[in-house]
């Protein structure tokens, strides 16, 4: 019973499959298989822009929307039939080109946006059996098609002819190539341990219990630490608060898409909120085992359903970090990327390098948490030793 | 130690978070068309004209003297008065308004009419939910929309009407008492001919 549950998509995709001829049937596998993503994905995003408006109201003591449910009743929903009327404002609002801009690649840069980012989604496992292909190198497709994602801001930043969207477009790019690189060292670690870049096994190697705990790489010291670094970097791929220099709306106006409305915006909205999905998965796939269950009682719970309440857990988790801290200052943004991530992802590869070569027990969780502490502590008071908090000094002002 | 506020911080938030949901009182948002709070008593919208008694036409205070008119900043009033006089509340023929229309897209409620009306027949109102499918002829109020009784401006501003009130019986108490004296002094003088100085120039002498 369970077992069919949790196979239920899988077979259903079978059975609508096995009514087409035999030379069609790759094809059509492959085409419900794509449709399936951004439909499923797109839904999410529609829920989630409610679920972050709710939540961030929550945190600041107010309702948030609660109005709009299913129209023409009186069934209001918790405010969650919101994203239709929003849907539908930003359909039929007028849609604006400046006159300076580059015509052509204003308008590509929203398509160009959407497309890496729906490419990414196709190695990652959603559930058992469920990925729609199953590349041998899918860590590496994935940050190969994340990387595309740059483009298409800088597309947008440089035709809309904008200072706005071009220092955004600017910071975007800093602050994303900065972040990509302890983004991967991050998930290095994860490929040094499982010896493969295909997203699926990495899952299988997580899929175990001892005492009724999953194998989970987070539950290990350079797990837990490379989870955490690799959400910080997450956050700031995915251009979420505190690192949403490339859109601050009080310095810049929404950065590189301050020239777009109407439907182009909606599908910027769209694209980073896939982004982020993506790379939540990936990090729920790399870090938090995929779609297994945490403790071995639970197993019988679909694994779809695992994969999902992951990714609205870590989303929640954007969205209140998102309502506690304010923005970061761009010289603090590349001190933070360069002098205190890109070094403790070095020592954490050196430390998993350490763990795999160690025998199991208690001295080797000592030295590889020794290890990650210490120059966490380290560095973390060298960052806090460079904070000059002092009375500023207007020099040309006054 | 680095990241120790961070995680200060984001008890705070969750604290609120899940506050919220147990606490109402952290929720300072009123509901608004559910629910709603009472009115302040010296809110002001816009002006409204009072009439004594049941028949709004017959009631009105305002006698068209166009004070409001002539002082409104951004002249959104507009009066017509009338060719004939009717009796007001101290029973002297006055003019009414013909027409009385205030713009309410023009007023800005700044309430000079209410106080350079000698007849305390302007007031301002707390009426907010003004919103009309006609902008034109929705928001131009004429006379008959304008008129409210002095009870209904007892409920909404009633430290205010009490002291108008008062004003107006003492108003009326002296004019009482002035057609009084006066009737009293021409009985009086109907009463004792001019006699009376001769025999007081008698006296003198």
């Amino acid at each position: 019973m369970f077992k069919t549950l949790d196979q239920f998509f899988v077979v259903l995709k079978h059975q609508v499959v096995g009514f087409v001829p035999a030379a069609g049937q790759p094809l059509v596998s492959a085409l419900i298989s794509v449709s399936v993503i951004p439909l499923v994905f797109a839904t999410l995003f529609a829920f989630i822009t409610v679920f972050e408006r709710k939540g961030i109201g929550r945190i600041q003591n107010r309702y948030g929307p609660n109005r709009v449910g299913i129209p023409l009743t009186k069934i209001r929903l918790c405010g969650f039939g919101q994203f239709i009327p929003d849907g539908i404002k930003s359909l039929t609002k007028e849609d604006i080109v400046p006159r300076a801009a580059d015509k052509v690649v204003h308008f590509l840069a929203p398509v160009v946006m959407l497309i890496p980012v729906l490419l990414a989604y196709t190695v990652l496992p959603f559930g058992r059996n469920m990925t729609v292909t199953d590349f041998d190198a899918g860590v590496l497709f994935f940050f190969a098609v994340g990387g595309a994602v740059e483009l298409s801001v800088f597309m947008a930043g440089w035709s809309s002819h904008n200072k706005y969207s071009m220092l955004g477009a600017m910071r975007a790019i800093a602050q994303m190539i900065s972040y990509e690189i302890p983004l991967i060292l991050s998930a290095v670690t994860v490929i040094m341990i499982v010896g493969s870049l295909k997203l699926n096994d990495i899952v299988a190697s997580q899929n175990g219990y001892t005492h009724g705990l999953a194998h989970w790489f987070v539950f290990t010291p350079w797990g837990l630490a490379g989870f955490i670094l690799f959400f910080i970097a997450s956050l700031a791929e995915s251009n979420r608060t505190p690192f949403d220099l490339p859109e601050a709306e009080s310095e810049i106006i929404a950065g590189y898409f301050t020239e777009y409305s109407g439907f182009k915006f909606a599908l910027f909205f769209l694209g980073e909120y896939l982004g982020m999905f993506a790379i939540i998965g990936l990090g729920i796939t790399l870090f938090l085992g995929g779609w297994t269950a945490p403790f071995s009682f639970l197993t019988w719970v679909p694994s779809y359903l695992w994969f999902f309440a992951k990714l609205i857990a870590l989303v929640f988790t954007f969205i209140w970090i998102r309502a506690t801290l304010p923005r970061l200052r761009m010289d603090q943004l590349m001190n933070f990327a360069w002098k205190f991530m890109l070094p403790l992802s070095l020592v954490n590869i050196v430390t998993v390098g350490l763990w795999h070569f160690m025998d199991p027990g208690p001295l080797r969780w000592l030295a590889c948490s020794a290890l990650i502490f210490g120059t966490y502590a380290i560095l973390g008071r060298g960052l806090m030793n460079h904070q000059k908090l002092a009375k500023r000094i207007y020099r040309f002002a006054d | 130690m680095l990241g120790e506020q961070i995680i200060r911080g984001m008890a705070v938030t969750a604290r609120n978070f899940f506050g919220s949901y147990v606490s109402k009182n952290r929720l300072t948002t009123v509901q608004y068309p559910e629910e709603r709070l009472t009115p302040k008593e010296n809110t002001r919208q816009f002006p409204f004209l009072v009439y004594d008694g049941d028949d709004w036409e017959k009631g009105l205070r305002c006698v068209a003297c166009q004070i409001c008119e002539k002082e409104c900043p951004p002249k959104c009033i507009y009066i017509i008065k009338s060719k004939d006089k009717k009796p007001d509340y101290k029973g002297q023929p006055q003019f009414y308004p013909a027409a009385f229309d205030v713009d309410i897209s023009v007023c800005m409620s700044c309430q000079i009419c209410v106080e350079v009306c000698p007849f305390d027949s302007i007031k301002m109102n707390t009426e907010f939910e003004l919103s009309a499918d006609d902008r034109f002829g929705g928001l131009l109020l004429t006379k008959d929309k304008l008129a409210m009784s002095n009870e209904q401006y007892h409920r909404i501003h009633p430290t205010e009407a009490t002291a108008v009130d008062e004003h107006l019986a003492e108003e009326k108490s002296k004019a009482e008492a002035k057609a009084r004296a006066a009737a009293e002094a021409r009985a009086k003088v109907a009463a004792a001919p001019p006699v009376v100085t001769s025999s007081e120039v008698v006296k003198v002498v």
